[in-house]
């Protein structure tokens, strides 16, 4: 396991180098989704870098798509592209855009960025795996301020209506959004009773224990007949401790060179 | 036939044999006709609720994994509701899906303003990868559905649910995303959209009575435009007239100018919705409410010609 924590130290390190290279960006929720991100990739999910479009693969859809950074640090980690490319983040031509992009990114499974929408097209996987038979499993991630759109409740309402249990969702309950913590903007919160009596088999866990989150992943596999909710307690930021103390103020922020020598020495 | 019998027939054929198909339903499978395809697909038929964003995104993620999802709902959902989601879930994902919006314009009849699209293809229309087709006749339709499975992109159908008259006879042959030649003629192009063929149809006799001789070509597909066609009738007659149950701001009116004014422009004339919102009624009386019976289809064609 210490072998994965490792990874996650590897994966912020080239997320910071990531948004640097461009001097700013998404990098508060980015750093908050590592450790499930190296959880699934290097432990938990059935895929294969060097065929990234696997038939009857397991799916990821980082409903939060301005995660971008992190989910293109892990896929870079993994195999999927050169780590090289991670320096051309948002410039012009450029295949790493901030938001996922299944069309330009070698792994990503679903192009998002409209909040909301992308744990419908989770469901829309499940359903399709369903279908196939293949035994497949569905992970989605998405955000707390994310779940103040309608359609996050739609798809919940519908995913355990089908029981779709091979959909296994994540909350990124970082409590921070644009405009201030999700207490300040919208109330949100109670996701575990929320999405428990929307029909979900429910966790509640620190969202920076990798090894945690494989079990609890491991324990929701074996509940059937209901879509998995894991709701991850996580600080926006983690892992570089001049991040995590803006705060709410850490969403989409400057990285300067000296920020970044600052970061790197922290997660060396 | 009505056109929902018409889908229901294709698609329990088709998805016999083409096993990507899914349907997808936001609480309309009854009035949209597909319910009996549950009992015959209950694996690839979902009813999602009335939840039509989520049913969109849904669409989406069937799409990502190599499924072709039909989805049904009322024009003005399908459309204006669910805007991003065919923008990013469907079209800027490159993901394919057939969108089939019911009932557009006055077709909605007594279900009212609220349910009246008069904006569907311009909300649609400006999203690339989008094919938009306006139905004619349950013919036509019937030849279109097996193609819209080869099409690579979305396709918005827009089309009523009940009993429309029919335009074409059993000789006609349908392909997507072309124009047809209704009637010939020469001293003006009148171009339709979807059913008003059949009423522009039924106003060329009063047109003869007024010596006009109409060329008539229904435009089946807002996007893309069949050029070519429309170019060439126009540069015979050098006028052109649009009719659409639509409103002129966006659609088939647009279309057409928009494609003229850069290679040969002539004076036109828009008959359609004039920029305002729908109310309950039946359907001739709807039409002559917004001047889209054949009578006055005639008679602001006559004044037009003067």
């Amino acid at each position: 396991m210490s072998e994965l924590v490792q990874i996650a130290k590897e994966i912020r390190r080239l997320t910071v180098e990531c948004i640097a290279s461009f001097g700013s960006g998404h990098i508060g929720g980015s750093l908050s989704i590592v450790d499930v991100l190296t959880a699934l990739y290097y432990k938990e999910m059935n895929v294969d870098p060097k065929n990234p479009n696997k038939e009857n693969r397991d799916r990821l859809v980082v409903s939060k798509g301005h995660s971008g950074p992190a989910v293109y640090a892990t896929l870079a980690h993994k195999g999927y592209f050169e780590k090289s490319e991670l320096k051309t983040l948002n410039k012009i031509g450029t295949n790493l855009p901030s938001h996922c992009d299944m069309n330009k990114v070698p792994g990503v499974d679903m192009t998002t960025g409209s909040l909301g929408q992308g744990i419908s097209c989770a469901v829309g996987c499940a359903i399709a795996s369903k279908i196939k038979n293949n035994g497949a499993y569905i992970y989605a991630i998405i955000g707390d301020g994310e779940s103040q759109e309608g359609q996050v409740w739609e798809a919940a309402m519908f995913a355990a209506h089908k029981q779709l249990d091979n959909l296994i969702v994540f909350l990124d309950l970082n409590h921070c959004q644009i405009d201030g913590t999700i207490e300040e903007v919208v109330d949100n919160g109670m996701f575990f009773e929320k999405f428990n009596s929307f029909g979900f088999d429910t966790y509640s866990i620190d969202g920076h224990n990798i090894e945690l989150i494989c079990e609890t992943i491991e324990k929701a596999k074996q509940v059937k007949g209901k879509p998995h909710m894991i709701i991850l307690n996580t600080l926006k930021g983690k892992g570089v401790s001049f991040i995590e103390e803006m705060g709410v103020k850490n969403h989409s922020i400057p990285i300067t060179k000296e920020d970044l020598e600052k970061a790197l020495k922290e997660l060396e | 036939m009505e056109f929902r019998q018409v889908f229901y027939q294709q698609l329990s054929k088709l998805m016999k044999e083409d096993e990507r198909i899914v349907v997808l339903d936001a609480d309309l499978s009854k009035p949209n006709g597909t319910s009996p395809l549950y009992k015959e697909f209950p694996n690839r038929c979902y009813n999602v609720g009335i939840a039509e964003s989520n049913m969109v995104s849904i669409a989406a993620g069937l799409s990502s994994c190599g499924m072709i999802p039909f989805i049904f709902t009322f024009a003005p959902f399908a459309t204006r509701r669910t805007c991003d989601q065919i923008a990013v879930s469907l079209a800027y994902s490159y993901q394919k899906a057939i969108i089939v919006g019911t009932d557009p314009g006055v077709t909605a009849e007594t279900n009212g303003g609220t349910h009246m699209a008069f904006e569907d293809i311009s909300v649609v229309r400006a999203i690339p990868r989008i094919m938009v087709y306006d139905v004619v006749d349950a013919k036509q339709l019937e030849m279109a559905i097996p193609q819209m499975l080869n099409y690579d992109g979305i396709v918005y159908v827009r089309v009523p649910r009940k009993l429309y008259p029919d335009v074409y006879n059993n000789e006609y042959i349908y392909t997507l995303g072309k124009a047809d030649i209704l009637k010939e003629g020469k001293d003006v192009t009148i171009f339709t959209s979807g059913i008003m063929a059949s009423e522009v149809l039924k106003a060329i006799t009063l047109l003869k009575e007024a010596n006009i001789n109409a060329e008539v070509i229904s435009l089946n597909t807002l996007k893309p435009l069949d050029k070519e066609a429309i170019l060439k009738s126009v540069k015979k007659t050098n006028r052109a007239v649009v009719v659409e149950n639509h409103s002129i701001i966006g659609g088939a009116y647009s279309s057409v100018a928009e494609y003229l004014s850069t290679v040969y422009p002539v004076i036109m004339k828009p008959i359609g919705i004039q920029d305002e919102f729908g109310q309950t009624g039946k359907y001739r009386e709807l039409l002559e409410v917004y001047k889209l019976d054949y009578n006055n289809i005639a008679k602001q064609i006559i004044e037009f010609m003067k």
